[in-house]
Formats: structure tokens, sequence, C-alpha cells
């Protein structure tokens, strides 16, 4: 379990670095995109890894914490994906605008002269 | 009610800006005098805000500090607001630099595209927001807000230039924030709190094997408000994006930067202070490293640039790196002091950069602007003859426009080198002197940084006045043709500028206090805890929240 999860925030983030460090602007969304999952499973991740338990205790009387999981990492991870979302909708449409003012899909706004 | 008043600052703005949304473009006007009412609201609160973290044991140990907590839930599991002297002081300059910005900003560019006014007031509650949370992952909330706010701002007036500008800021910002992201998630797998408060208290009793995760995970996001304040080796975006903003804009992101830096001072001061333990004193070393290279490079920026607008991001660059260097004298044992001149100059430079913004387009206009620039480059390449044609001059003597202008800027210029008797001197003096009195740093290094405050001022005189003198005295420039509504939020921020002169005393002193309650932390991270729900309140003072 811990394994294969490392595995996958490794891999979102290694593919995302390298396409946030590509000269298209597209590219660079995606790059943004794959980043912003492996940070969100990072921070889920940080809770502890708890198979099969829920986040929400019942009410009342004692309960044991050991048999649930950490809610706050949940509700984190819910905050960020809302946030990167709606940021990342934002950067989509300047990209759009530059790709429209420009002609090109450059991130600079020009192509490099070769 | 009045326990009320710390969300206030939040509160204010959201409720203006989100009541401009309802209506378009065409009630500009009624949306400029809402903005105004707002923000001068803001100051008021500000002012009394200041007032009240001021108000019990100037210099006491047990500073006053008030904490709101938000959903009425127990520290630490709800979101804490937390107001003292610093907050306090932060609140009221941005209510200070916003309020020119708005005025300056009805004169044209309110008008330039959609939703300025709304912007501009979402800006504000994450800037106050910021300035006032005292939960780790309630500051990622409100930097998201400024930033989002800051996106559209940057974009306003739309062209080839700010697209593109915007483009590489939102990119930076949005990595930066996936940073800030991993730094807040490695802190909570550590110590399972986001509380700042809680933080300072568990630091020092953390268990040897996770200090350096914990360590590791500050220094991430260290990184995110790095990148925001714009040190060195993560400030390469900043001078194109500062340029290519719409001048008001452009004013208000002179405090933006010190966003970043108000965050490492608090959390740095909060976590690393002598409270800290065996991690007391972490990253005072890299802090000051940073700070110098940033003032090295906004030195070598300022004396390279060729255009205003390019020297005047570079002289926030630059007051970044002052701040951010004393910020690490401080963590390495520098004294209150020191750390006093700091926030003075801090308050000091905020605006003079922000009038410095203003002031830059009014210079611009018309082909004056085009024509200094280009005799700039005439001059540093050593080109003689560049054949500008001769324009007769349009008035006799030297035209009242141009010599307001030419006195505001020859004013700031003065405040950013330093030069007495204007406030940008007091403030690096109270520096110096509370470095060179230092026995417990190393001197090599102080008077390293001494050495390089001076350097700085020198190179802001240098290419500041060429500039001014390409300008103001080459003669062959058209007359721009300057507002009053453009001037007016100029001189009122040069008389604000002028004021903390006379006052320096009491602002001094201020600073000093504030700087004292920065290093003793134990106020902020037990009154935390201290603060009694409003449920367990009694009765009178509850006055009918949720039950």
């Amino acid at each position: 379990m811990e394994i294969i999860l490392s595995l996958a925030i490794g891999v979102l983030s290694a593919s995302g670095i390298w396409l946030v460090l590509r000269p298209r602007s597209f590219q660079v969304i995606v790059g943004l995109c794959l980043l912003s999952y492996a940070v969100n499973m990072f921070i889920f991740s940080m809770g502890r890894l708890t198979p099969g338990a829920p986040p929400i205790m019942p009410k009342g009387g004692f309960v044991d914490p050991t048999l649930y999981a950490d809610p706050l990492p949940q509700a984190l991870v819910l905050t960020a994906i809302v946030i990167s979302f709606a940021t990342t909708a934002l950067f989509l449409v300047v990209l759009l605008a530059s790709r429209g003012l420009t002609g090109t899909d450059h991130v600079d706004g020009k192509e490099r002269s070769r | 009610m009045p326990q009320h008043m710390i969300i206030a600052p939040i509160l204010i703005p959201f409720v203006a800006g989100a009541m401009m949304l309802l209506y378009d473009d065409r009630q500009r006007g009624g949306k400029f005098w809402l903005s105004i009412l707002s923000v001068v609201a803001q100051l008021l609160v500000a002012i009394e805000l200041v007032v009240r973290a001021k108000a019990s044991g100037d210099f006491a140990a047990n500073q006053d500090i008030s904490f709101y907590l938000l959903g009425d839930w127990r520290a630490p599991y709800g979101i804490v607001l937390v107001l003292d002297r610093l907050a306090a002081m932060m609140l009221v300059l941005t209510a200070v630099l916003a309020i020119p910005s708005l005025v300056y900003a009805r004169a044209g560019w309110g008008r330039q595209g959609p939703h300025y006014y709304s912007l501009f007031q979402f800006l504000l509650v994450g800037l106050n927001g910021a300035f006032l949370t005292g939960d780790i992952f309630n500051l990622f909330v409100f930097f998201e807000i400024l930033l989002a706010a800051s996106y559209g701002l940057l974009l306003h007036g739309s062209g080839q230039l700010r697209v593109r500008a915007g483009m590489h800021y939102i990119a930076v910002n949005l990595a930066a924030s996936l940073l800030f992201l991993i730094g807040v998630a490695l802190i909570y797998g550590v110590t399972g709190t986001l509380n700042m408060g809680h933080l300072a208290n568990l630091i020092a009793a953390l268990p040897s094997e996770d200090r350096p995760l914990l360590h590791a995970g500050i220094a991430i996001l260290a990184m995110a408000f790095l990148v925001k304040a714009g040190s060195w080796p993560l400030s390469f975006w900043l001078p194109t994006a500062y340029m290519a903003a719409a001048a008001p804009v452009g004013a208000m992101f002179a405090i933006m930067t010190k966003v970043g830096v108000y965050a490492i001072l608090r959390l740095s001061m909060l976590l690393f202070g002598e409270a800290g333990g065996p991690s007391a004193g972490f990253g005072a070393g890299v802090l000051i490293a940073l700070g110098m290279a940033t003032i090295l490079f906004g030195l070598l920026g300022i004396l390279a640039a060729q255009a205003l607008g390019r020297m005047a991001a570079h002289s926030v660059i630059i007051s970044s790196g002052t701040v951010l260097g004393v910020t690490g004298f401080a963590l390495a044992g520098g004294g209150p002091a020191m750390l006093a001149g700091a926030l003075y100059y801090m308050l000091v430079s905020v605006l003079a950069t922000g009038a410095l913004f203003l002031l830059i387009e009014p210079m611009n206009r018309e082909d004056g602007g085009i024509a200094a620039m280009l005799a700039l480059t005439a001059d540093a390449y050593g080109i003689d003859d560049l054949d500008l044609t001769e324009v007769p001059d349009t008035a006799m003597g030297i035209p009242a426009a141009m010599t307001v202008l030419g006195i505001s800027f020859v004013l700031l210029v003065v405040m950013l080198a330093g030069l007495p008797p204007l406030p940008g001197f007091i403030g690096k003096v109270a520096m110096i002197q509370g470095l060179i009195g230092q026995s417990a740093l190393p001197s090599g290094l102080a008077w390293g940084f001494v050495a390089l405050l001076i350097l700085s001022g020198f190179a802001t005189l240098i290419g500041l006045l060429r500039i001014g003198i390409q300008t103001f005295w080459s003669g062959d420039i058209a007359l721009p043709r300057v507002l009053a509504l453009e001037m007016a939020p100029i001189i009122g921020l040069l008389a604000v500028l002028g004021l903390t002169s006379l006052q320096a005393d009491a602002v001094l002193r201020y600073a000093l206090g504030t700087a004292r309650a920065l290093h003793d932390t134990t106020a902020y991270s037990y009154g935390v805890f201290a603060t009694p729900r409003a449920v367990d309140r009694p009765a009178a003072a509850t006055e009918g929240d949720q039950p």
C-alpha cells in the first residue's frame, strides 16, 4: 500500500515537473495539473494510511480513535482540490488569451529563433 | 461587539466586493464610492486595532494579544485569528496604501476593464486575512484569495505584454502554492497541528528523530514565501510582472511581496526563537545569505535597468532583501532594536515604492518617457548625437505639472536612497545602529550587511537620478498632461511619509514594542489556549452567539 502510493506520487510529480519545464503553454498546464494531483495525494498520505476506516466518529460514548481515519487531511485535500481547480481554470483562460493575442502557444509569446 | 472587531478587516472588503459584483460596470461611480467607503472603514478599524494592540503592557513581558475563535471551536481545533502589534501595523499599512491607489485608479485605470473595484476589494480580503490568521492552512487559503485577485488585477487593461507577464506570474505562483501545500502537509504529518501557537509549544519537545522532517517541511514552506517575497534566486518573475501591471495595481503589489516577508518573519520568530529548544535559530544563516544576495541583485538591477518601471521593481526587491536579511540576524540573536529598525524601514519603503509606481505613469506619458529612455540608453552606450528633434518650449519657464512631478520624484528618490532628513534614513540608521552594537553576531557578516545596505542606497540614488535628469532637465520633451486626481494620491502618500518622519519617535517606539513582542513568544503560544469560547463566557458578554 505504502509502496503503491509513494510510486504514484513519485511518477506523477516527476512527469509534472518535466511537463512544467516544457516551452508549450499547454504542456505547462497539464504539468501543473499532474503536480497538483501528486500534492493532493501527498497531503492525504500525511493522515497515515488506514484502509477501510471511516473518518467520522459516532456521537456520544467512548470511541477508540485508532479505529478511525484522520479526517483533517481529507478536509485539507478537499480545499486544495477546489483552489487548484479554480486557479487552473483561470490559467487556462490566460493561456487561450495569450494564444489569441500572439498566435503561438510558446510560453514566451514568440517562437525561439533557430 | 468589541471582540468581533478583529474579523472586520476581512468582512468589510469581502462584503463590499461581493456587493459590487451584482452590478455591471455602468455603475462605476457608485462602485468607486463604495470602495472608498470600505477602505476608509478598514483604515479606521485598523487604527482602532493598533490602539488596542498597544493599549496594555507597552514594554511589559506579557504583551496583550487578542485571539478570535472562528466558529467558536476551542484551540487548537478550530481556526483562530490573532491580533498582535505586528498584524495591526500591517493592517494600517495596507489601508494607508489602498486609499491612494484607489483614488488614482478613479482617474482612468478603473475604466480599462471590468470589475476592477471588486478585484481590488478581494485583494484586500486576502491581504488582511493573511496578516490576521493564526493557522497555517488558513494562511494558504488567504494567500490563494489574494493571488487570485492579483491575477485578475495584473491582467487588468489587457494587452499582449500584460497577458504574457500574467501567464508567467500565474505559473510561478501556482508552482509556489504547491510547495506551500507540501510544506503544510509535512508539518501536519509530523506534529498533528496547524495552529501556529500550538506548533510553537510543541516544537521544543519534539522527538529528535522527527525534527529533521519538520525542518524540511518548514523549509519547503519558506520556499513558497520566498517566491512571493521576491528573494534572489526566486525573483526573476518579479520585475517583468510589476512593470506590466497598471500603475495603481503596481502600487498595491508593493505590499504583496511584504506578505511573504511577513509570513517568514512571523513563523521564524515564533518557531525558531529562543523558545524553540534544539530548533532555535534554524534558517538564520540561509536568511542572512539570501537577504544579502537579494540586495545585491536588486542593486545591480537598478543600475542596469533602462526604464523607470524596472527600477521601481528592483527597489521593491531591495527592500524585501533588507527585511529578510534582518530577520535572519534577529534569529541569530541580533536583538529587538535592529528588528524595530527593519519594521520601520518596511513601512516607509512600501509606501515610497507604492508612490513611485503611481508616479511612473504620469512621468512616462506623452513621448517624454520614451525620449528620456532613449537618452538614457544613449548615455549608457556613449552615443552623443541621437538626433532627437528639437521640440520648442510650449510654456515659459518650468511648467507647474513638471515642477510638482519633479519635486515628488526627488523626494521619493531621497526617501528610497535613505538620505537624511526623510524617513528612509531614519530606518536605515536604526538598523545599522542595532547591527553594529551587537556582540552576538559575527562582526564581519554584520559589517558586510551594513556595507550592502549603504551601497544599495547609493545605487538607488544613481539609477533613479539618471532617469530623473533625463526626464526633467533634458528640456526637449513634451509637457505631460497630469490630472489632479493622479497627483493627489502621490502627494497624500508623501504627506504620510513626512508624518512618519516627524513622528519617527512614536513610530519607532511602536516598532520596538513589536520587535520585543516577536522575540517573546509565550503570550502568543499560550494565549491561544487561554482564550475562552464565546459560549463559555459570562452571558452578558456573548450577546446572542449561536448556542
